[in-house]
């Protein structure tokens, strides 16, 4: 029978199959600095990490982007330094390898995952964390899981799973100058909903998908939990291969040509059935932006803030309502009318080097007319990009170089977007008070961010593009 | 886990549709340590029950009197959705809200809330806001669920049948833990890694 790539990473991992639930294998462990609750209820419980080996941990919600240098004691909250310091704390007990605060290879987690190969195609990888989904891009069956499933994992490497249905997008076509991953995940959630995926293991299919870089399928799959979806995955090909050889954690020598060959018959066989499909034209992508509070609610940018009245669902109406309340935006109004004050670029959808670069490309040579900050992926990302020099384009644009972390994603370490203030932001979640208290998130490609940190405003930026 | 049987409590109507998590905890208060002394009801729905000078806002649901012994929510679409964060479920159920009903939920959330031995329920759109109207119509009413015959009644007593996965309801009537569960297979996980590890030796 022909088997999709998903059941065929299924089936390899499942221990006892009772039927309706499976006791899963998992492979990789990812740990980030919110891990405390899950190490605590381990402790409650008197156990143990059981394959320490089998995971990896990095500080990145709570570290400062700024003065790390001055260690744990430049961490003014004292809330977050506790977490910072029981992150090594922990990882130390246990036998962890950890990334802490000032480690050279510290980053976002989703970002050291394949950047240090611990993350392969055919794994079986979680992580305390949603986006999560974004490892499998790598070719792999990643999903976010809460404290508790963490604990279980830790204690047994192991954890019972229902298993999900499977929905293929394919995305066919060429994608137009100045369309990226960002705008391709984003049209995908415009059309199939927050909630389009729930259930489901998405697998992103098309010649679209085959000609994007690392980088790209990393964006697309970090969003699948924005459409509800428990996973995403790419099929791995030489894109992968290349992205992956040599890296820290993958396999070396022989070892590399095994895995080479399982993992080229990985890819989704011809005629394999999947529960549901969806597909789009590649083609016809524009640049493509968040006008609302939920990653659905998004156009492309020569759109107009559409009129909540014209919704057919009452649900989808009343939220959208409440949202351009929320947002201080009046349906009409065109998309590139509308004025940002802080632009933000980085995230684990958005921080890689491909991406600084996209939105370097746009900034050489040119000002910004808004505040704004730079924060790379990982500390690896941050050494290649000044090696490229892409910091110093940035800097003379008047946008302040960070370090590295989750920084305003989620605003948990200080960095956030001030009340009422609107920005046009590279991360994956643009609910309500995510960058801050009353912060108004527009989520964009880096190239977007970029162009509306020049002109101030929501711009297309192919406009800038020569 | 304590096992959830029957649940008889104070119901709240939220009609609105993709309660995020970052909404029924915002990521602020993530770095607090709960305890038995102090759990994280405070800080449960905090930007809509708070306004920013930290005042309650007597328009939010929570904040009314028939309403504050809340042990119940019956909500809108995809509840839930967004960050994986278990602050969520440590928040309802540190308040006292055991029980959410809803027509779908978050993946990873619907997962929490089992773990921390709250009950899921998903009942069709339809029925979730005919109760959610007769809740808003009459302050402080309660609803009365019970899990092994997957019911729930409503204020007026009719009865629905609310859907939940066999093996999750088995879990909840039972209070059982998950790691228990998984290490009673050690030996075929053992069988297993022998296996797995031996075909690649570099995931070890
Ligand atoms: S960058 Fe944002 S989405 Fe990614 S792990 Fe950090 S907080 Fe979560």
């Amino acid at each position: 029978m022909p088997r999709t790539l998903f059941e065929k990473i299924w089936q390899q991992h499942v221990i006892v199959d009772k039927g309706n639930e499976a006791l899963l294998y998992i492979d990789r462990n990812l740990l980030h600095d919110g891990a405390f609750h899950a190490f605590g209820a381990l402790a409650k419980e008197g156990r143990k990490v059981r394959k320490p080996r089998q995971s990896l941990a990095t500080a990145d919600h709570y570290v400062p982007t700024s003065g790390r240098e001055k260690g744990l004691a430049n961490v003014i909250d004292t809330d977050a330094r506790e977490m910072i310091r029981l992150f090594d704390v922990n990882g130390a007990e246990h036998g962890i390898r950890c990334f802490g605060m000032n480690h050279p290879q510290q980053g976002i987690v989703h970002v050291i995952g394949p950047e240090t190969g611990f993350t392969q195609p055919g794994i079986t990888l979680t992580c305390g964390d949603s986006h999560t989904s974004t490892h499998g891009a790598m070719g792999a069956y990643a999903f976010g899981i809460g404290a508790s499933q963490l604990k279980q994992v830790l204690a047994t490497q192991c954890l019972w799973q229902r298993r999900p249905k499977t929905l293929r997008i394919t995305v066919d076509g060429k994608l137009g100058a100045g369309v990226s991953g960002k705008d391709v995940v984003l049209a995908i959630i415009a059309k199939i909903g927050t909630a389009g995926g729930t259930g489901h293991v998405i697998e992103y299919a098309g010649s679209v998908f085959r000609a994007m870089a690392m980088e790209g399928r990393l964006t697309v799959c970090n969003m699948s939990i924005e459409a509800g979806a428990r996973a995403g995955m790419i099929a791995p090909d030489d894109t992968t291969f290349q992205y992956l050889a040599g890296r820290e954690y993958a396999p070396k020598g022989g070892q590399w040509d095994e895995a080479l060959a399982m993992w080229r018959v990985l890819p989704t066989d011809d005629g394999a059935v999947f529960d549901h499909e969806v597909s789009l034209d590649g083609n016809a992508i524009e640049p493509t932006i968040t006008w609302g509070t939920t990653p659905e609610e998004a156009l492309p940018v020569s759109a107009v803030i559409p009129d909540p009245a014209s919704f057919a669902d009452a649900n989808k109406r009343a939220h959208a309502e409440s949202a351009l309340r929320y947002m201080d935006l009046k349906p009409g109004t065109r998309l590139t009318d509308i004025e940002i004050d802080r632009v933000f670029i980085g995230t684990c959808t958005n921080g890689r080097l491909d991406d600084l670069r996209a939105a370097a490309a746009v900034l050489k040579g040119r000002k910004v007319t808004v505040q704004g900050w730079v924060s790379p992926g990982s500390t690896q990302v941050k050494r290649d990009a000044e090696a490229e020099g892409l910091h110093r384009i940035f800097e003379e644009a008047g946008l302040e170089w960070r370090a590295s972390g989750c920084s305003g994603c989620a605003a948990m370490n200080g960095d956030f977007v001030p009340p009422g203030m609107r920005a046009a932001s590279t991360s994956n979640r643009n609910f309500e008070g995510r960058q801050g208290k009353g912060a108004r998130t527009h989520l964009m490609s880096p190239a977007m961010a970029a162009a509306a940190a020049i002109t101030g405003r929501v711009t297309d930026v192919r406009k800038l593009m020569s | 886990m304590e096992p959830f049987t029957q649940l008889s409590a104070v119901a709240a109507p939220f009609g609105m549709a993709n309660i995020d998590t970052d909404k029924i905890i915002p990521a602020r208060f993530l770095r607090k340590l709960r305890t038995v002394e102090k759990g994280y009801d405070p800080w449960l729905f905090y930007d809509m029950r708070f306004d920013t000078d930290g005042n309650e806002r007597p328009d939010f649901i929570l904040n009314q009197t028939p309403w504050r012994k809340t042990g119940i929510i019956v909500a809108g679409p995809n509840f839930g959705c967004g960050s994986s964060r278990e602050g969520a479920a440590y928040a309802m159920l540190d308040w006292g809200i055991r029980c959410v009903v809803a027509p779908s939920f978050g993946d990873i959330h619907y997962a929490n809330e089992i773990q921390n031995g709250m009950l899921p329920a998903i009942l069709a759109e339809e029925h979730c806001a005919v109760l959610r109207a007769q809740l808003q119509a009459s302050p402080g009413t309660s609803l009365s669920i019970d899990l092994a015959s997957q019911t729930i009644t409503g204020p007026d007593g009719k009865c629905y049948h609310f859907q939940i996965d066999s093996v999750y309801k088995e879990r909840l009537l039972k209070g059982l833990n998950d790691v228990g569960l998984v290490l009673q297979e050690l030996p075929a996980i053992e069988a297993f890694e022998n296996k797995h590890f031996a075909r690649m030796p570099w995931l070890a």
